[in-house]
C-alpha cells in the first residue's frame, strides 16, 4: 500500500493560521496529509507537543509562526526558534531524521507560501518514508 | 515507639543498581537503632541471606513496605519486580533508577548488540577471538548454567508494575527517607497513590543558596572547566548549564554545595510530561540571541543535550530510546 | 551428579550465584561462580563530555563511588594532558583516605568480625553485627557507626555529595579547605588513628589470640597461590591514590612494574559464556584457566595482594603492623585468603595515618585548585587502588573532549577468577564423602568469598536475628533430595 504521510502542523493564530486560511479561501490546492493545530503564538509550542506528535504516529511535524519582528506578542517567535533549534539537536541524537521537523515563518498574507510549504514538506516526508518512532516505542524488548 | 504496635515488615531490593540506595538506608547512622525498633527487615539481599524462594513462599501482601531500587534491565529484575508487587502492600520506587530509569537508562542510547560487542569483543583489554558472549543458558559438562536475559530496553519500575509511591534521588537524601519512614510508622495518612514523596514540589532553584538575579541573558554556554566558578553566583548566570530549574527540590542542593552544577537526579517537578523538554524550554528562554545563526552558535556549545537533559530519566521520557 | 545452588550469595555489590557440582562420591567436581548482571558503562559513556564522567562513573558503585571518581578524575586529567596542582592532588588523596576509612571500617565490623569474634561455627542467629555488639559491648557498635559517619562527613565536605562525590574537574578540584575545616578534619583523623589501633586490638584478642582461628587462617581450605597486584609509590610502599602498578609472583618476586599508560601490555580480559563478568589475567603469561601457581595468568588484587606486592607501608604505625603480620604468618608473601581481613586492618591504620598527615600538610589549605587547560590530547588512563583491588579507567575522546571509547577494569573484577577458585577450594575442602553438609558448612564456604570484600559492605546494618540461607541439594534429575534451612 502506498505510504500516506501523517503530518501535524502547529500554526500560530495571528500569522500562520491566517495564512493557511488564505490558502484555503483562495482555493489553492495543497496536499491533504496535514492536520493543523492552532495555538495563540508559536511561543506556545512546547517541545513536548512536537515529541508527543511523533510518539503518537506523526511522520513529520511543522512549526509555523510570524516572521521575526512581527510576533503579535513581541518575542514569542524567537522563543519558538530557539526551542526548535535545540530540539533539532536533540532529535538528531535520538536517531530521528532532522528533515522530519521543520520550522517556517508564514505571514497572514502568505497563502501561496503556505501551500508550497505543505506540498514540499509532504514530498520530503514521503521520500523519507514512515517514521519508526511509534512502533519502536510501543515494543519494550 | 509503643511496644504493642506490630513491627513494620520492610524489604529493600535492588535490581539493576549500584548499591548507593542501600547505602542511603544505612546512612541513617545512629538512628538505625530507632529504625529496627519499629521495623523488621524481611528481605534485603545485600544484608540478609533470604533467598528468592523465601519471597515466593511469602503470602501476598506479607511485606508492609518494599523499597525497590534499581532499573529493570534484565529478566531477573522484571521477575523480582512482579514478585515483590504481589508480596508487598506498598511498593515504593526508591531512587532514580526505579523512579526514572537512572544512569543505567543511558544504555537506551545503544542496543544490546552494541553493548555486548563493545564489552565482550572490542574493549581494548579483552582478548576474545572466538567472540564468546554470555548466554542465558549454557551447557557445561556438569550441567546447564543459567543467567538472566539482558533486555534491549532499560525500563523504570512503573513501566513494569504498578507503583504506589516514588522517592526520588540518586540516592534519596537520607533525611527525606527518615521523614517518610517516621510518617509511615506514626500512622500518618499517606498522600494518594502514585505520588512522589520524600521530596518538595518546587524546583532546585528555590532551595539553592547561590546568588541569583532576574537577569539571565546568555550569549554563550561554557563547559564547566572553561570558566572559573566564583563559588557564589548561579551557575546558569555564569553560563554553565545547571539542571536546577527543571529538577525537583529535596536533596539539599548537595552537588551545589560541592561547587558542581545540578544534574537532575531528583527528576522533574510535578505535572511534567517529559523531564528534558522543560529544561530545553528553560535554556531557550535565557538564550539572548535572535538571529538563527547566532542562536545556532550558542546551541553548538551545548555538546550533549540528550545526555544532559535526560541524564537520569531517558527511559521515562517521551522518546525513551534512540531509534536504530 | 548432584548440584548445590547458592542463590543469591550475599554481601556482594550486585548479584551473584554459586553452582557447586558434586560427583557420585559426594565430593566437589566443579564450582561455577556466576555474575548475572551487566550495566554497560563501557558503552553508554560514549558521546558524553569527558568532564561529566567522574560523576557518571561514580554510579558504578554506591559503596566505593569515591574510587571510581578518583580513577576517572585522573583519567580525565590525562585526557587534557595536565597534572593537578599540589593542593588539588592532596585534597583528592585526603578525601580518598577518608573514603578508605569509612569502607574498611564498615567491612571489618560487618563482614569479618562476626565470623571471628563469634566463630564460624557459632549459631547463625548470633553471627552478625548485633551478636558482635552483644559480645564486645554496645559501645563498640555505636563507635563504629560514629567513625563511619565522621569519615562520611569529611567526604561530604570535600566532595559535596556525601555518596556520589563531585569534587573532580579536569586538572583539579572544585573546592578548597578553610583553616577551620582543616582543623576539624585533623581532629577527626586523630580519632580514626585511635579507632584503627583499637580495631587491630579487637582482631588481636578475638582472632590472633585464638589458636583455633589462626589454624583456620593458615591451614583451612582457604589458600590460593596466586600472583599479587597493587599500586606502589616511588619507594615501593603501598599507596592508594597514585604510583605504579606492581605485580609480584607467588614467591614474592617482582614480575612487573608498570605505569598506568602501559596497562594494556600487562593485563587482558577473558570471557566465559556462563557469566556476564569478564576475567582479567596477566597477559604475558596468558589465560591458562582456573589454575593456581607460578604459571597461571590468574592474579589477585586485594588488600593482602597490595601488602604482598609492596615493600612496606608509608606510615610508621602501619609499618609496625605490617611487619607484625608477616612475622606472625611466616613471612612474605602470604597466600592465606582469610589474612585479607588482617591486611585490611593494616590498611585502615595506614589510611587513618595518611589522612592525618595530609590534613596537617601546609599545602592542604592552598588556593591553587586547578591546572591551566589547553588543547585536548584525547586519551587518558587513571589507576587507583579501590578498596577491593586495582581500578583502571581508560578514556578516549575527540579533540573537543567528547568521549568516543571507554575501557574499565574494576576492583572486584580483577578477582573474579580468584574468587571462583577460592569458593571451589573451600567447597572441596569442606564437602567430603560421607560427611553431612551442615549450616556451618555453608557459612564456611561463604567465608571464602567474603574475605575479598566484594564490593558492597554495610557497616551499620543491624540484623534483627539470623542470616537465613537455604541450601538445596538436587539429584541428577533436578529433584530436591535435601533442603537445609538456616532460619
Amino acid at each position: 500500500m502506498e505510504f500516506k504521510p501523517r503530518i501535524i502542523a502547529f500554526l500560530c493564530k495571528w500569522c500562520s493560521y491566517t495564512g493557511a486560511d488564505l490558502a484555503g479561501t483562495s482555493r489553492m490546492e495543497y496536499k491533504p496529509n496535514v492536520r493543523i493545530v492552532k495555538v495563540m503564538c508559536s511561543g506556545r509550542i512546547e517541545s513536548t507537543f512536537v515529541l508527543k506528535a511523533f510518539t503518537k504516529g506523526a511522520d513529520g511535524v511543522l512549526v509555523c509562526g510570524c516572521h521575526p519582528g512581527d510576533c503579535h506578542y513581541q518575542e514569542g517567535n524567537y522563543r519558538c526558534l530557539r526551542r526548535y533549534q535545540l530540539l533539532q539537536k536533540y532529535i538528531t541524537q535520538m536517531g530521528i531524521e532532522t528533515e522530519r521537523l521543520k520550522l517556517e515563518w508564514i505571514s497572514a498574507s502568505e497563502g501561496k507560501q503556505f501551500a508550497e510549504l505543505i506540498n514540499s514538506f509532504t514530498e520530503t516526508i514521503t521520500e523519507l518514508g514512515p517514521s519508526k518512532i511509534k512502533e519502536t516505542l510501543n515494543v519494550l524488548t | 515507639m509503643e511496644g504493642s504496635k506490630p513491627k513494620l515488615k520492610l524489604a529493600v531490593y535492588w535490581a539493576s543498581a549500584c548499591g548507593g540506595c542501600c547505602v542511603s538506608v544505612l546512612d541513617v547512622h545512629e538512628k538505625l537503632f530507632d529504625v529496627i525498633a519499629a521495623a523488621d527487615f524481611v528481605f534485603w539481599p545485600i544484608a540478609l541471606d533470604i533467598k528468592y524462594k523465601d519471597v515466593e513462599e511469602m503470602a501476598d501482601n506479607y511485606i508492609d513496605v518494599t523499597l525497590f531500587n534499581g532499573a529493570i534491565r534484565n529478566s531477573e529484575n522484571e521477575h523480582m519486580a512482579k514478585l515483590l508487587r504481589k508480596k508487598s502492600k506498598i511498593l515504593v520506587a526508591y531512587g532514580s533508577c526505579s523512579h526514572l530509569g537512572g544512569i543505567p537508562g543511558l544504555c537506551n542510547f545503544s542496543t544490546k548488540e552494541d553493548i555486548f560487542r563493545r564489552v565482550y569483543e572490542e574493549s581494548e583489554s579483552t582478548i576474545n577471538t572466538e567472540k564468546t558472549r554470555p548466554l542465558p543458558e549454557y551447557k557445561v559438562k556438569e550441567g546447564l548454567l543459567e543467567i538472566p536475559v539482558f533486555y534491549n530496553d532499560v525500563r523504570s519500575l512503573s513501566q513494569t508494575v504498578e507503583v504506589d509511591y516514588f522517592i526520588p534521588g540518586c540516592p534519596p537524601q537520607t533525611e527525606r527517607l527518615l521523614e517518610v519512614f517516621t510518617a509511615i510508622v506514626s500512622g500518618d495518612e499517606l498522600p494518594q497513590k502514585g505520588s512522589v514523596i520524600g521530596a518538595g514540589t518546587r524546583a532546585q532553584c528555590d532551595e539553592c543558596i547561590r546568588k541569583k538575579t532576574e537577569n539571565k541573558q546568555i550569549k554563550k554556554f561554557y563547559r564547566p572547566w572553561e570558566i572559573s566558578d566564583d563559588g557564589e553566583t548561579c551557575f546558569m548566570e555564569q553560563g554553565v548549564i545547571c539542571m536546577g530549574p527543571a529538577t525537583r527540590e529535596g536533596c539539599g542542593y548537595r552537588c551545589i554545595k560541592g561547587n558542581a552544577p545540578c544534574r537532575g537526579c531528583y527528576g522533574p517537578t510535578p505535572g511534567v510530561t517529559d523531564p528534558g523538554t522543560k529544561m530545553m524550554s528553560a535554556i531557550a528562554s535565557i538564550i539572548d540571541e535572535k538571529e538563527p545563526e547566532e542562536i545556532n552558535r550558542v546551541i553548538d556549545d551545548i555538546v550533549d543535550p540528550a545526555g544532559l537533559f535526560y541524564r537520569f530519566s531517558l527511559p521515562v521520557s517521551l522518546i525513551r530510546r534512540k531509534l536504530s | 551428579m548432584r548440584r548445590i545452588t547458592i542463590d543469591p550469595i550475599t554481601r556482594l555489590e550486585g548479584h551473584g550465584k554459586i553452582e557447586i557440582f558434586l560427583n557420585d562420591d559426594g565430593e566437589v567436581d566443579n564450582v561455577y561462580f556466576q555474575v548475572p548482571e551487566l550495566r554497560g558503562f563501557e558503552k553508554f559513556c560514549e558521546g558524553r563530555p569527558v568532564e561529566e564522567l567522574p560523576a557518571i562513573v561514580a554510579k558504578i558503585c554506591g559503596v566505593c563511588p569515591g574510587c571510581h571518581h578518583m580513577a576517572s578524575g585522573k583519567a580525565v586529567d590525562a585526557v587534557f594532558g595536565v597534572e593537578p596542582p599540589p593542593t588539588a592532588k592532596k585534597l583528592r588523596e585526603l578525601f580518598y583516605m577518608a573514603h578508605f576509612v569509612h569502607s574498611h571500617t564498615a567491612n571489618f565490623y560487618a563482614l569479618a568480625a562476626p565470623d571471628f569474634v563469634l566463630g564460624p561455627d557459632a549459631p547463625a542467629s548470633k553471627r552478625n553485627i548485633l551478636g558482635v555488639i552483644e559480645k564486645v559491648g554496645k559501645e563498640i557498635g555505636t563507635e563504629v557507626i560514629k567513625q563511619r559517619r565522621l569519615a562520611q562527613e569529611i567526604q561530604a565536605l570535600l566532595g559535596g555529595h556525601q555518596t556520589f562525590v563531585v569534587m573532580n574537574v579536569p586538572g583539579g578540584v572544585r573546592r578548597g579547605l578553610s583553616v577551620k575545616e582543616r582543623d576539624d578534619i585533623v581532629e577527626k583523623a586523630r580519632g580514626f588513628v585511635e579507632f584503627a589501633k583499637f580495631s587491630l586490638n579487637v582482631f588481636q584478642s578475638f582472632v590472633l589470640d585464638n589458636k583455633h582461628y589462626v589454624d583456620i587462617i593458615l591451614n583451612g581450605p582457604y589458600s590460593l597461590k596466586l600472583h599479587s597486584m597493587g599500586l606502589v609509590d616511588a619507594n615501593n610502599k603501598v599507596n592508594f591514590y597514585d604510583g605504579k602498578v606492581r605485580v609480584v609472583d607467588t614467591e614474592g618476586k617482582e614480575l612487573y612494574k608498570y605505569s598506568p599508560t602501559e596497562y594494556l601490555d600487562f593485563v587482558a580480559e577473558h570471557v566465559e559464556p556462563w557469566t556476564y563478568l569478564k576475567f582479567p589475567y596477566l597477559k604475558k603469561i596468558g589465560w591458562k584457566g582456573f589454575t593456581e601457581g607460578q604459571n597461571s595468568g590468574v592474579y589477585q588484587a586485594t588488600p593482602l595482594s597490595r601488602l604482598n606486592a609492596a615493600d612496606g607501608m608509608a606510615t610508621p604505625l602501619a609499618q609496625i603492623e605490617y611487619e607484625r603480620m608477616y612475622s606472625t604468618l611466616g613471612g612474605k608473601p602470604v597466600h592465606a585468603t582469610l589474612a585479607m581481613h588482617w591486611a585490611r586492618l593494616v590498611e585502615l591504620l595506614y589510611s587513618a595515618e595518611r589522612c592525618l598527615e595530609l590534613a596537617r600538610d601546609n599545602d592542604i589549605t592552598g588556593k591553587e585548585l586547578r591546572a591551566q587547560l589547553g588543547s585536548i590530547p584525547g586519551e587518558g588512563v587513571g589507576i587507583v587502588e579501590a578498596q577491593r583491588g586495582t581500578l583502571t579507567h581508560h578514556y578516549f575522546t575527540d579533540n573537543k573532549g567528547i568521549v568516543t571509547k571507554v575501557n574499565l577494569i574494576v576492583g572486584t573484577t580483577n578477582n573474579h577468577a580468584a574468587i571462583s577458585m577460592s569458593i571451589k577450594k573451600a567447597a572441596a575442602g569442606l564437602i567430603k564423602k560421607g560427611v553431612e553438609v551442615t549450616a556451618g558448612t555453608l557459612n564456611m564456604i561463604e567465608m571464602a568469598f567474603r574475605a575479598y570484600d566484594p564490593c558492597f559492605s554495610c557497616a551499620t546494618h543491624s540484623l534483627p536475628g539470623e542470616m537465613p540461607m537455604i541450601l538445596e541439594i538436587r539429584d541428577a534429575r533436578g529433584v530436591l533430595t535435601q533442603r537445609l534451612v538456616r532460619n
